[in-house]
């Protein structure tokens, strides 16, 4: 089969169109540069009624909303999931990693949580508090006047509070508090667990006429038909479209690998079309790779060439190593305060969280390095399958009988509607070098791509975290008179911590540093290896903070691609 | 006008291709939500791929339950949540048609529903001499009141199939009835709507004893100024 050349060669070439790819579209093209972006799946607009699932009833289903297609349930705005057909990954024996996809233009940011968090100075130099992991090559001062844009370029609520290692930002207002966040203030307090407004990218206020303001359905995972919420489809991908730019979208198209010339240099990506499975060579004078740090990573390691033996940009052999996630453990709380709902109003509220807890911990007093923070949920949600399930099981805190049938269940499903109140205990991880994604000798995907093979566990330091977190979630339910729901995970089931992959904050795989030999970009996410190529999605990231990534994400790739134009104008790269 | 109705009646298919809700002042100074927000006339298709819609439809020709299987179902489920006025019970709400698609797609299912259904009229016709859809109510709750209890101390799995099933059924027909139209009526759930959130009404902030601390609200929107576009001072304080 012959390769089929696209004539045309672009200025740059960007694989994916998530967070980091949207932003660095936006950005070269607003510079006036000729961009070609490489996506792996559909075309997609949260606006277009054909595809969209925000205001729909669980019985516009037969399946009622069930996650039978999609793992997050059926209005889940994201394409892929755990697992795809016929793009499989493997593992190491004895090691687990779930690695979460979803191929569409605007990726994950269409079901994402929208938690936008900045990382602090701590942040970036961790290593110099309490010697584990690396520093950051950059500090705070670097990459705060990116987010002050990217807050304001793209909007975010919340609340100044002073805190230093929970930085302000160009705040929008935050949403009043629903009532299950009140009781978790309240139960919070009690322990001295600080509680602030939630930091979330929707428009409670208005901040240009081309996107809405929020109307609080609670439905952002469902990606916003009005552009109240940061997709990057919809704050990134289609502004740079509409104001000129000159933006070439290539959907449905699998990049293999970066090609390189006699010097090393990038010369373009090669992709397969989904449509027709044939292979095709864009060429552009700059690479830059946003296509989810496993999928970079595996872009690159793929890329083998004379100049590149060992896969492109990995003379350090680290690309693909010191992958982490955020630690995640969970835990929920029947409160019988909350019993007997008053349903005459809708509190919906904005898709997540109104009210969370930053880090609050000493270390100084506590047998773990690094934090978390705790994400709540609860409310009178809406309906969909599997709400009724075991209808009256909290009977058994009354000493009354569980199971049954008639008249009795349907005042126990509302005696009990929006009675449960639940934690996301979302931490910081220890990178580490033998935690990594690697290139599988044998397995190939179903374009004949390679594909990744893991090799994840969790350390102590992990453990010893998620141990903190369950113990902090039964004291928050005993504070707000409740009751635990299951048993507190002990030693054994790794006190309820979820296998690497599952909180989808994986980073790491390509990190920067300032020497070549411990890290694989530089400080402006510049490969040390070929000069043309840039990454911006979240494998440049040294460390990953108690902080959801996408902030940063955003804030780097903007800063990459400033880099970028100056380089190209001194005709650099 | 009803914002509710008129959004519900968009997506149930009247046919516009998109809905303006126009933001206007009311006499208590309430902001109201003014987005275009996209509808489509199109019914059947309610946010799906086109893989997707095939695997539906897919399921959606094949038949799991026969006719007399669906109608042991539909007496199963009426005996589980008897139908009350206004909102109806699970044959207004569609459950059996729910179980039957439900059974298709997550397989799993399908030899506890089977053999449950079995195990009814097993049951039935050596106790009472018919099935279990033609046997009275009473003798109905006579088999239900055998299995609708289970061992809290045992994993469900490890307990007896007609247990089992009846755990099952009285999942999916509660789930099925609560998500269905009458039963989201009957649940009284608000939302899915386009609204604008100010905070817990008063009465039900008394009701469950919590207020707002007035430090936190004063750090929360003023919904009356939600359209004005947002501008800063260099200290990162929102001007408008």
């Amino acid at each position: 089969m012959q390769i089929k050349e696209v004539p045309e060669e672009y200025d740059v070439i960007i694989v994916g169109s998530g967070a980091g790819g949207g932003m660095a579209t936006k950005q070269l093209a607003d510079a006036g540069y000729n961009v070609a972006v490489v996506e792996a799946g559909p075309f997609f607009d949260p606006a277009d009624p054909k595809t969209m699932t925000q205001l729909k009833w669980p019985y516009d289903s037969p399946r009622r909303g069930a996650g039978t297609d999609r793992d997050f349930g059926e209005w889940d705005m994201a394409y892929g999931g755990w697992n795809i057909e016929g793009e499989p990954y493997t593992h190491e024996p004895g090691t687990k990693f779930r690695w979460f996809r979803s191929h569409m233009l605007g990726g994950r940011t269409n079901h994402w949580g929208r938690i936008s968090l900045r990382f602090s100075q701590k942040d970036f130099k961790h290593k110099d508090v309490d010697g584990y992991g690396e520093n950051w090559p950059i500090d705070y001062s670097d990459v705060s006047p990116y987010y002050d844009k990217v807050d304001k370029l793209i909007g975010v609520f919340g609340s100044k509070e002073g805190r230093e290692d929970d930085p302000d930002g160009y705040f929008l207002p935050p949403p009043k508090p629903r009532l299950h966040e009140l009781f978790y203030i309240k139960g919070a307090k009690k322990s001295n667990i600080p509680v602030i407004p939630g930091r979330l990218s929707m428009l409670t206020k208005r901040i240009n006429n081309d996107r809405g303001v929020c109307f609080y359905c609670g439905q952002c995972s469902r990606s916003c038909s009005v552009y109240a919420d940061f997709s990057s489809g919809s704050c990134l991908i289609f502004p740079a479209q509409k104001s000129g730019g000159k933006v070439k979208l290539f959907v449905n198209s699998v990049v293999r690998e970066v090609t390189t010339n006699d010097e090393g240099k990038a010369t373009g990506v090669s992709y397969i079309s989904k449509d027709d499975r044939k292979e095709y060579k864009l060429r552009g004078k700059v690479v830059v790779l946003a296509a989810s740090a496993c999928s970079t990573a595996r872009i690159m390691l793929n890329s083998k060439s004379k100049q590149h033996p060992n896969g492109l940009g990995n003379s350090s052999d680290l690309v693909g190593k010191y992958l982490h996630d955020s630690t995640g453990a969970s835990g929920a709380g029947f409160i019988p305060d909350l019993m007997n709902r008053d349903v005459s109003y809708n509190e919906d509220g904005v898709g997540g969280m109104h009210v969370y807890s930053p880090w609050w911990g000493d270390h100084s007093k506590l047998d773990f390095p690094r934090g978390y923070h705790i994400e709540v949920w609860g409310g009178m949600g809406q309906p969909n399958y599997g709400f009724g399930f075991n209808a009256n099981e909290f009977n058994k805190f009354f000493g009354l009988k569980v199971g049954g049938y008639g008249d009795q269940l349907r005042d126990d499903v509302k005696k009990y509607y929006g009675s449960v109140i639940g934690f996301g205990g979302r931490g910081e991880s220890i990178a580490r070098k033998d935690n990594y994604c690697e290139i599988d000798p044998t397995t190939v995907d179903e374009f004949g791509i390679p594909v990744l093979k893991f090799n994840y566990t969790h350390g102590e330091t992990e453990l010893k975290q998620a141990k903190h977190m369950q113990d902090t979630f039964e004291e928050l339910i005993h504070n707000m008179g409740g009751e635990p729901l299951g048993k507190k995970p002990g030693k054994d089931q790794d006190y309820g911590l979820l296998p690497g992959g599952e909180i989808i904050h994986e980073v790491g795989t390509t990190r920067m540093g300032n020497d070549p030999k411990t890290s694989v970009t530089n400080k402006f996410s510049q490969l040390h290896d070929a000069d043309n190529v840039f990454i911006t999605d979240a494998g440049v990231f040294t460390s990953q903070a108690d902080k959801n990534c996408t902030w940063t994400i955003l804030a780097l790739a903007w800063r990459a691609s400033d880099y970028i134009i100056e380089q190209l104008k001194q005709q650099n790269i | 006008m009803d914002r509710r109705k008129s959004i519900q009646t968009i997506i149930l298919g009247a046919g516009a291709s998109a809905l303006a809700f126009h933001g206007c002042k009311t006499d208590n100074g309430e902001t109201t939500v003014n987005e275009d927000i996209p509808a489509t006339d199109d019914t059947n298709y309610f946010g799906r791929t086109p893989e997707e819609l095939d695997r539906i439809e897919k399921l959606q020709a094949e038949q799991l339950l026969n006719e007399h299987e669906m109608e042991t179902v539909a007496a199963l489920s009426t005996v589980i949540l008897p139908p009350k006025e206004p909102h109806g019970g699970p044959i207004e709400a569609e459950v059996p048609e729910f179980i039957e698609f439900m059974g298709k797609d997550i397989p799993e299912m399908q030899t506890t529903l089977l053999g449950g259904l079995m195990w009814l009229d097993h049951t039935s016709n050596t106790e009472f001499g018919k099935e279990f859809k033609s046997a009275s109510l009473d003798q109905q709750k006579q088999i239900c009141d055998r299995i609708c209890y289970h061992d809290m101390d045992v994993p469900l799995d490890q307990q007896p199939l007609e247990i089992q099933f009846f755990a099952l059924m009285r999942n999916l027909t509660v789930s099925g009835y609560y998500t269905s139209k009458v039963g989201i009526a009957d649940l009284g759930y608000k939302g899915n709507s386009p609204n604008v959130w100010d905070g817990v009404p008063q009465e039900v902030l008394d009701q469950h004893g919590v207020a707002y601390d007035p430090e936190w609200i004063a750090k929360c929107v003023d919904q009356s100024k939600r359209n004005e576009i947002a501008e800063w001072d260099e200290n990162k304080n929102l001007l408008t």
